[in-house]
This record gives C-alpha cells, sequence and structure tokens, in this order.
C-alpha cells in the first residue's frame, strides 16, 4: 500500500518597491519577511539535516547548492507550522506538511494573506510601498519558483518515479497553468499561452532549479529518516490563486504518485520528446495538438490526460475511503470534460482562463492588440495579494471565481497549525514556546532551556507530533524543559 | 419512422430549441458581467501600464 501522501507547497513571491525602480530585491525582502506582524519566531535555520545537492537517481553529493548566506539572515517559522524566509532576491513562504491536498491549497492561500500582511508592514515601516506577486515570471525571461513536495515511500524506484511522472507533469498543464500574455526564453512566438513556467524547461530529468530546469527534479532531501522517505520536490508547475486549481493540481498529483508506488497505472504514456511536449501544451490554446509518441503514434495532452483520470478513478474506488480523493476526481473529471467541450467555462476555477476571459474583454472592448502593455500589466496585476488592486482577488470578492474555502478558513490557517502532521508540534511549539526555540529545520526544533547546551527534538516521521499523540502533552507543559521532561519520559 | 420515434424526435428537437434558449441567455448574462468586470478593473488598474511593466523586473529564483 502506498504511503500516506503528506504534502505541501513553497512559493517565491515576486517583489517591487513602487517608485524605486532600483531597488535592491534582497533587501527589500529582507524588510518584508522581518515586519510580518503574526504570531512567529525568528530563528536560524539549522542546515544541518539539508542537502539540495544530493541527487535521487544516486549519485551527486553536498558541494552544489551551497546556501547563499545572505539568504540564511531571514528566517522564520510561523505558528501555523509555515516557514517565512528570504530565498535569494523573494521572500518565500513554505506552507506547512499538510495531511491531504485541500488541507496544502488552504495553508498556500494563507500564505498569501501572510505575504500581504508583511507588505503592507513592510511598507509601514520604510515609509516606501511594497508590492508582492504570486507569479512566476517578469515576462523579461526571469522564474521564480512554485515548487509542490510529496512524501515517497524510499522502496520505490526513483526510476519508475520519473518514467510515470514525465509524460502526466506535461500533461497536467492544461489544468495547472496560471496563463501568461506572450513568450520568453527564445521559444516560438505566441499571443497568449497556458502556463507562465513551461518556457523555461529544458531538460527531461536533473538536478537543476534554476538553469536548464528539469521536468523531474532529482533533488534527494527527504526532511524526513531518509532510510524510509523519499521527497519528490515538483518544479513545473505555476502558483495558483484559484483555490479549486490548486487542490485539483495537487490531488491530481498525490493521486498519480500513490498509483505509482502500487504498481497501479498499467502504461507510462512515454512522450517522444517531453521538453518539446511540454512547450507545445503550454502554447496551444485549441488544446487538440497532438503530442509524438515514444514508439509511435501521437495524443493530445487531453487525451492523454483521460487515461491518467481513468486509472486512477478505478484506484480510487479500490485503495482509497478517504472521501477528499472521490473529490479530486470529480473535480478532475469535470475539469477535462469543460476543456474538451468549452474551455471558457472553467474561467471559474482556471486562474489561465480566467485571465484569458478578462484580457480578450479588454482586448475586445478597447481594440488592443496582444503586444500592448496595458495586458501585460493586467497579466502581473492579477497576481497582486493586495485585495484591492489584485485582480484575482476582485474576482473572487465578486464571486467570479469559485471557493473551495471561507475567508475565515483562510485566515485560521494562517495562524493555527494542521492537526494531522508533525506541523502541529512545530506549530504550537511557536506559538506557547517561543522563547526558548532557537532553531528549526523541517525535520527538528532546537530549544534552549538554560542548560548547559542545547536541546535538540527529532521529528523524522512526518505523522508524529500530530494532535492526537501530543496535544495533551502541550497543553499541560509549564514551560518549554517541562516539556522535554515530559516527551523524554 | 414509427410514431413513437416521431415523438421522441420531436421532444429532443424541442429540449434542443430550449436549451439553446437557456445558453443565449446565459451568454448575455456573461457579456453582461464581463462588461462590469471591465469597469470594475478600469478603477484599479496600474496607472501607468507601460511604466509598470517595464519596471517589473526580477531576479531568477529557486
Amino acid at each position: 500500500m502506498a504511503l500516506h501522501k503528506v504534502l505541501g507547497t513553497e512559493t517565491e513571491y515576486g517583489i517591487v518597491v513602487r517608485g524605486d525602480p532600483g531597488f535592491n530585491p534582497a533587501v527589500a525582502s529582507s524588510l518584508v519577511v522581518n515586519s510580518y506582524p503574526g504570531e512567529r519566531v525568528k530563528v536560524q535555520w539549522s542546515y544541518e539535516e539539508e542537502s539540495p545537492g544530493r541527487d535521487a537517481r544516486g549519485f551527486g553529493h553536498d558541494t552544489y547548492g551551497l546556501i547563499d548566506p545572505e539568504g540564511a539572515v531571514v528566517n522564520s517559522v510561523l505558528s501555523n507550522g509555515a516557514r517565512l524566509y528570504v530565498d535569494h532576491a523573494h521572500p518565500e513562504y513554505s506552507g506547512p506538511e499538510s495531511f491531504d491536498p485541500k488541507e496544502a491549497a488552504l495553508y498556500d492561500k494563507a500564505g498569501e494573506v501572510v505575504m500581504h500582511l508583511a507588505s503592507v508592514a513592510a511598507s509601514e515601516a520604510s515609509g516606501r510601498e511594497l508590492s508582492l506577486y504570486k507569479n512566476n515570471s517578469d515576462g523579461k525571461g526571469n522564474s521564480y519558483g512554485s515548487h509542490e513536495n510529496y512524501l515517497l515511500s524510499r522502496e520505490t524506484p526513483f526510476g519508475d518515479v520519473i518514467r510515470y511522472a514525465m509524460t502526466f507533469m506535461v500533461t497536467r498543464q492544461i489544468f495547472t497553468g496560471a496563463g501568461k500574455v506572450g513568450k520568453e526564453n527564445d521559444r516560438e512566438d505566441v499571443d497568449f499561452q497556458i502556463t507562465q513556467r513551461a518556457d523555461f524547461f529544458e531538460e527531461e530529468v536533473g538536478l537543476e532549479t534554476t538553469l536548464k530546469r528539469p521536468i523531474i527534479n532529482t533533488r534527494d532531501e527527504p526532511h524526513g529518516d531518509p532510510a524510509t522517505y523519499r521527497r519528490l520536490h515538483v518544479i513545473i508547475g505555476d502558483a495558483n490563486l484559484s483555490e479549486y486549481q490548486n487542490f485539483l493540481k495537487l490531488g491530481s498529483t498525490a493521486l498519480m504518485l500513490a498509483a505509482v508506488e502500487d504498481g497501479a497505472l498499467p502504461d507510462s504514456l512515454d512522450l517522444f520528446d517531453p521538453v518539446e511536449a511540454c512547450w507545445q501544451v503550454s502554447h496551444d490554446l485549441s488544446l487538440s495538438r497532438p503530442l509524438e509518441l515514444d514508439g509511435g503514434g501521437s495524443a493530445t495532452a487531453l487525451e492523454l490526460q483521460h487515461r491518467y483520470l481513468e486509472w486512477l478513478t478505478k484506484y480510487v474506488e479500490k485503495e482509497l475511503d478517504d472521501p477528499v480523493w472521490t473529490e479530486v476526481i470529480e473535480e478532475w473529471e469535470r475539469t477535462l470534460n469543460l476543456l474538451e467541450t468549452n474551455p471558457d467555462k472553467l474561467a471559474d476555477t482556471l486562474d489561465w482562463a480566467a485571465k484569458k476571459r478578462m484580457l480578450e474583454g479588454f482586448r475586445d472592448r478597447d481594440g488592443l492588440e496582444w503586444t500592448n502593455s496595458k495586458l501585460r500589466a493586467l497579466d502581473l496585476q492579477y497576481h497582486d495579494v493586495n485585495p484591492q488592486r489584485g485582480l484575482y482577488q476582485r474576482l473572487a470578492n465578486r464571486g467570479s471565481m469559485r471557493r473551495l474555502f471561507t475567508d475565515d478558513e483562510i485566515e485560521q490557517a494562517t495562524t493555527a497549525p494542521p492537526k494531522r502532521t508533525r506541523a502541529y508540534f512545530r506549530g504550537r511549539c511557536v506559538s506557547d514556546f517561543s522563547d526558548s526555540l532557537v532553531a528549526a529545520n523541517w525535520d527538528s526544533l532546537v530549544f534552549d532551556v538554560g542548560e548547559s547546551h542545547l536541546k535538540r527534538v527529532p521529528m523524522m516521521e512526518p505523522l508524529r507530533g500530530v494532535e492526537s499523540l501530543v496535544g495533551e502533552v502541550l497543553d499541560e507543559a509549564e514551560d518549554a524543559a517541562d516539556l522535554l521532561r515530559r516527551l523524554e519520559g | 419512422m414509427s410514431d413513437r420515434e416521431r415523438s421522441q424526435g420531436e421532444s429532443r428537437r424541442k429540449e434542443t430549441e430550449e436549451e439553446q434558449s437557456t445558453e443565449a441567455v446565459e451568454t448575455e448574462a456573461d457579456t453582461e458581467a464581463l462588461d462590469d468586470l471591465l469597469d470594475e478593473i478600469d478603477e484599479v488598474l496600474e496607472e501607468n501600464a507601460e511604466e509598470f511593466v517595464k519596471n517589473y523586473v526580477q531576479k531568477g529564483g529557486e
């Protein structure tokens, strides 16, 4: 039986200081992170368990991807279990480990609120106006990431993951894209394309994330017991504003990976040239361009997704009881059917379709060419996290986007951790024992309880440290020293 | 064609007509909603689109 798919997202936000085009993005990002007014602990992030240079294919080592000391300066852990920090020249929010795709989408959404609050506070503190954008490209050839993470079993051969996930990742773009005006990175000209990120992918498999980006990233950094777990670090996705779309992206991908672990996918549907197909899918608004298959024949992205849907529908019926997976299947089926018959009808759940509808409205009304700056400005402004300016948010507020969460649920998720993963323990410690918490990373917390040495609490199991196991101990502990005594006892 | 088939054909035609008229209403409502939306966005759109787009430059990340 497949390992439970604990999952989460990481999003780097675009940053602008208004009226100051020459601003230093690293300084501005630090200001944003440092200004966040919510409950959190500024901690040292201990990198000893991190190894972004380790390759899941079994080679490579830790000389790659040295941590930029600039980026390590500003770091905090929030009471919802998330990490808020500066990653080079962007503020980044890494959501807490979540139990299911709906929860992961909720905490990703909470990240937008966190970023908005942080940008408001940073603007007040500096007397400048800072804006943040949940997107992945500046339209000038620079991309920044929005990554997904899925827990995998170490027993699953990584070659299987590569083989079965490749076509899925390329074809899921039809429902994961956030839409973009124009092309980048010397690709073929296009007026509008489905994704922000496709133009930047140049390899099938690899360790890189900033150059020659690969469809399947092989970073082997489990953030858990390395003998038991892997973490699949998915870099080929757009940051989504739409709640339903994010849920569908995370849910369908988690299901596909679970089925790979259970050997439940009958065919890997290999593409002849996945990289070329990646660009093609994103550039094809007709959703009808055939992709060449390895070994002959062709199929469209939509047809290939229908195959996955068919297999995974059976898989869910047979293997998974939790109703959240049935919801994923239903939303997936609805989406694929509408993509086939009337994609415009998805303007209330898919970012790219919502953006396209809005841009075409302006084109028709004002007679604008696709190269007009106004359309590019609208494209960027769709992603502004400020609820007044952000166009996604304007759409959502007027009821033009379907909502999966209430505003209250999202606000709660900015402070309260998930209850069914180790993020619960981390978040509660931030709330209750912040004075003693000195360092953290995904799989440990370090406390200073006034003794001769610091005390480290390892959290190598993503499904321990949950409310049902540690809630009572946390409630009863008087202070951090007492908590550690109780945990040891 | 039997009577039954004929009547089925007629009812199908009627359904199609109804569907078409519902669609027309929906399209009209969609257009109105879109016009409203564009008007609302006009109010908040970046004042100098060209300048805003030009200045939106990010460092590559990840």
